[in-house]
């Protein structure tokens, strides 16, 4: 295979920071989660237990 | 005790939801799977001069492309819903328009990024070149990623927040001018480029590189939901928030506060209230 550092480069940078930014977008929302009602969080299904 | 609940409840901080989890699950398949079909099963860009007989193509960096070019088709997509949500912000001014605008534009200026990023990786080995200065496609790109790094820079900023969202919805409608630029470049300054022209419009690639390619749209087209449908509930988040703080505190000061007290810093005495119901006093 030719060119593998440059495949290596390109595609861990990418998949990298997709990851990055999953990862602190998730963090980030578990965090502002525990500071809000439930009610302000309209995309859980059971707004009534903790399995949800 | 309904708060301490809340926060207690840790399986419950999260932004996902059954239906952004299978999406999620099925996201990770679908690079897996891409990954797969781009790095084992496709082959190299090889091909024979006809006259001299020698080999020439992109060789393994045509592996590149699997994600640059469905990277670039997804920014245009993020910043184009940027630009539908904000004339949202503009016509409805309601906070949800308003949060999907800036969701939109921060997704898609991640994407924006890793566009410029892998385009400079793979144009190195087929090119000869990191960067090109002259080629429009590069600049057009480059100035899409920088006008839309000042719209989240101008979301940062401190003010009065309807102000904000709008001065922001306005910024971005003019960014948003540059993506048929963006687009259409390699037509309109054909000698200005060192990009080529299309090559799916008249489906120059064909078979497994074509399925590859297809596959590649629609795997970081999941990855593109995923991470709106994320980034978007941590903004609906941050404004329940700073909601949920501010009437904590007013509760907290009402709590800590005599009522007398509270009435007279906020010009409301009992003697001025009183004045108020009645409609007969302060009459002469």
């Amino acid at each position: 295979m030719t060119h593998v550092g440059y495949l290596i480069a390109g595609w861990g940078i990418t998949m990298g920071t997709l990851a990055f930014y999953a990862v602190r977008l998730v963090r980030r929302g578990r965090e502002l989660s525990g500071r809000v009602p439930d009610a302000h969080r309209r995309w859980l299904e059971d707004q009534g237990s903790d399995d949800a | 005790m309904a708060e301490e609940s809340t926060i207690t409840a840790s399986a419950r901080d999260t932004t996902g939801s059954r239906g952004s989890r299978l999406l999620g699950v099925a996201t990770l398949v679908g690079l897996a799977v891409l990954g797969v079909l781009a790095f084992v099963l496709t082959d190299p860009d090889v091909r024979i001069h006809p006259s001299t007989g020698d080999e020439f193509g992109q060789f393994d960096a045509v592996r590149m492309l699997y994600v640059h070019v469905p990277l670039a088709v997804m920014t245009y997509l993020a910043y184009g819903l940027c630009a539908v949500a904000s004339l949202g912000v503009l016509i409805r001014r309601t906070p949800w328009w308003d949060v999907t605008a800036h969701a939109a534009a921060e997704v898609g200026t991640v994407f924006c990024g890793l566009v410029l990023v892998t385009g400079s990786i793979w144009g190195r080995p087929v090119w000869n070149t990191w960067w090109e200065w002259g080629d429009v496609r590069l600049m057009t790109t480059l100035v899409l990623f920088l006008m839309f790094a000042g719209y989240l820079a101008l979301r940062r900023t401190t003010g009065d927040p309807r102000t904000v969202s709008r001065r922001a919805a306005v910024v971005a409608l003019i960014a948003v001018l540059d993506l048929p630029l963006v687009n259409r470049s390699v037509e309109w300054w054909e000698n200005r480029t060192l990009h080529q022209q299309s090559t799916l419009g008249e489906l120059k690639i064909e078979d497994l590189t074509l399925f590859t390619l297809m596959l590649g749209f629609l795997v970081l087209g999941m990855v593109l939901a995923w991470l709106l449908l994320h980034r978007f509930r941590v903004g609906w988040l941050e404004r329940a928030a700073l909601d949920h703080s501010v009437a904590a505190a007013i509760a907290e000061r009402r709590g800590e506060t005599p009522d007398e007290e509270l009435r007279r810093a906020v010009g409301d005495s009992p003697e001025s209230s009183d004045r108020d119901s009645d409609p007969e006093a302060g009459r002469p």
